[in-house]
C-alpha cells in the first residue's frame, strides 16, 4: 500500500513535471507538426517555375540583353544622365532608397520608386495601375517630363546613331528596326526576367528544416490569421493585384481614383509585392515609413480615414509586441538569394 | 357596343403583355469567388440577358469587393460589401455593360442586354 501510494505520487509528480515542460517548451512532436507548411500553404505560396510572357514578345536571351542594355543606358533620358536603373537600382532592391523618386533636374516626384521585382506577375503596372502591361508601362517614365524627359521622336534617331544598338535590336527583333515598339518590348522583356529567387520561406515550403526561425514561422501564422495581411498580400507574390486606401495619415494623392473615378479608389494604390521587402525601405507609395516596424505599427493602428475613404479590410489589430516582431521576422524571411546581374557594357557611338 | 368590345380586347392584350413581361424578367446570381465572376459554378466573362432582368452580385470571398460599371449604357457603384452579402442591379435598356471590381480590377465581365 505504501509502495503503491509512493508510485502513484511519483507518477503524479512526473505528470505535472511533463505537463509543465510541454507548456513551457511545447512537445517536440507538436512543434514539429505546427512548424510545417500546410498543403494549402505549399499550393498557394510556392514560387511558380514559369514566367508569364505575352505571345507577341516571348522572352529570348537576345531580347533580355537588349532590354538590359537599354535599362542601364542613361542616354534614354533627355539629360543623358538618368537611366531606368538610376531609380530601379539592382543594388537597392530595384528601387532607390529614397522616400519618393528623384527625376529630371533633381526634381522630387510625388511617389516612391516601386521595385521591378516580379512585375512579370502583376496584372497592372505603376502605383495607380495606369498600364496593363510592361510593354505599355515602359515608355511612361521615359517620356514623363518630371522623370526622364525624353520624347520617343528624339530617342529613336539617337539610338539609331549608335552602331552597337543596331545589332542588338536586330538580334532581338530581326528586321523590325529601332522603333517605339521594339524599345518598349526590349525593356519589358528585361524587366519580366527579374523574378524573385529562393528565400528562406521558399525553402521552408519545400520542406527544408531549420531555414525559418520559429519566430518567423509564427509570424507567418499571424500574417494569415490575426493580422489578416492576406486580405491584400496573398499568393506567392503577396499581392492581390488590387487597389486599396490603407489610411496613410499624410496621403494627399488620389491614386487609382485618377484612373477609375470610383469612391473606394480615392487614395487607393496598388498592393505591392512583399518579396524582398526588407530591401526596399522606405515604404508605402509616398515613402513615409522608414522601417518595417513603422509599417506594422501603421497596420496595427488600423489606418486613418483619408479623403473620406478607408479600405474596409483595415481595422485595429491589437497585436502584441511579440506578434509584431514575429511578423517582421516573417517578412525578412521573404528576402531571396541575391540576384546576380552583370552590368552591361553600353555600346559607344 | 363595338367600341366597348375593342376596349375590352385592348385591356386583355395589355394585361397579357404586362404579365408576360413581368413573368419573363429573370433574376441571375453572379458570385464573386476567388477574385472572379462566377455563374453556375463557372467563371463567366460574358453573358446575355434580356432587358428588365436583374443580376444579384454576391460576394463569396473572405474579403470585400466593390462592383461597378462606368458603361455608357449604365453607370453604377455598388460600394464595398463583405462575404455573404449581395447587391442587385436591374438592366432596363438593351446594350452592353462592362462590369468590374474596383478593388480587384482583373475581375471583368461583359453583360449583353437584349
Amino acid at each position: 500500500m505504501r509502495n503503491y501510494l509512493s508510485q502513484a505520487k511519483l507518477n503524479k509528480s512526473l505528470s505535472i513535471l511533463l505537463i509543465s515542460m510541454s507548456i513551457l517548451f511545447g512537445t517536440p512532436s507538436s512543434w514539429a507538426e505546427t512548424s510545417k507548411p500546410t498543403p494549402e500553404d505549399i499550393k498557394k505560396y510556392l514560387r511558380p517555375a514559369e514566367i508569364p510572357q505575352p505571345a507577341n514578345n516571348m522572352i529570348t536571351p537576345e531580347r533580355v540583353e537588349l532590354g538590359k542594355t537599354l535599362f542601364f543606358d542613361p542616354r534614354l533620358s533627355g539629360s543623358n544622365f538618368i537611366s531606368c536603373a538610376t531609380c530601379h537600382n539592382p543594388a537597392l532592391g530595384w528601387s532607390d532608397a529614397q522616400p519618393t523618386a528623384i527625376g529630371h533636374g533633381m526634381g522630387i516626384l510625388a511617389r516612391s520608386t516601386p521595385t521591378i521585382l516580379n512585375t512579370a506577375y502583376q496584372r497592372f503596372q505603376a502605383w495607380d495601375g495606369r498600364a496593363r502591361t510592361l510593354e505599355k508601362q515602359a515608355l511612361g517614365p521615359i517620356e514623363a517630363g518630371g522623370e526622364m524627359a525624353q520624347s520617343i521622336e528624339h530617342l529613336i534617331p539617337e539610338l539609331e546613331a549608335i552602331v552597337g544598338y543596331q545589332s542588338l535590336f536586330n538580334n532581338a527583333y530581326p528586321d523590325e528596326g529601332i522603333t517605339k515598339d521594339t524599345i518598349t518590348k526590349g525593356i519589358a522583356t528585361f524587366e519580366r526576367s527579374i523574378v524573385s529567387t529562393d528565400a528562406p520561406f521558399d525553402r521552408w515550403l519545400k520542406g527544408v528544416n531549420g531555414v525559418m526561425s520559429p519566430s518567423a514561422i509564427q509570424g507567418f501564422k499571424v500574417f494569415k490569421g490575426k493580422a489578416n495581411c492576406i486580405a491584400c498580400h496573398d499568393g506567392f507574390n503577396f499581392s492581390d493585384n488590387g487597389f486599396h486606401n490603407i489610411g496613410l495619415p499624410d496621403n494627399k494623392d488620389e491614386g487609382r481614383y485618377s484612373i477609375k473615378p470610383i469612391k473606394v479608389l480615392k487614395g487607393a494604390f496598388k498592393t505591392p509585392t512583399l518579396r524582398d521587402v526588407a530591401l526596399t525601405s522606405p515604404y508605402m507609395h509616398n515613402g513615409q515609413y522608414k522601417t518595417l516596424e513603422e509599417v506594422i505599427n501603421h497596420y496595427d493602428r488600423g489606418g486613418e480615414m483619408n479623403m473620406g475613404n478607408l479600405d474596409p479590410n483595415m481595422k485595429k489589430l491589437n497585436l502584441s509586441q511579440k506578434e509584431k516582431s514575429q511578423l517582421i521576422d516573417f517578412l525578412k524571411s521573404l528576402t531571396g538569394d541575391p540576384i546576380k546581374i552583370v552590368i552591361p557594357q553600353l555600346p559607344v557611338k | 357596343m363595338m367600341m366597348r368590345i375593342d376596349m375590352k380586347h385592348i385591356g386583355v392584350a395589355l394585361a397579357t403583355v404586362l404579365t408576360a413581361s413581368i413573368a419573363s424578367a429573370a433574376e441571375y446570381t453572379v458570385e464573386q469567388s476567388n477574385k472572379s465572376f462566377v455563374k453556375d459554378g463557372q467563371k463567366v466573362e460574358q453573358f446575355t440577358i434580356q432587358a428588365g432582368d436583374t443580376i444579384h452580385f454576391k460576394n463569396q470571398d473572405p474579403f470585400f469587393h466593390n462592383i461597378f460599371s462606368l458603361s455608357e449604357l449604365k453607370t453604377f457603384d455598388l460600394g464595398s460589401y463583405p462575404a455573404g452579402e449581395f447587391k442587385s442591379v436591374t438592366f432596363e435598356k438593351p446594350g452592353k455593360a462592362e462590369i468590374e471590381c474596383a478593388i480587384h480590377p482583373e475581375m471583368y465581365m461583359e453583360v449583353d442586354i437584349q
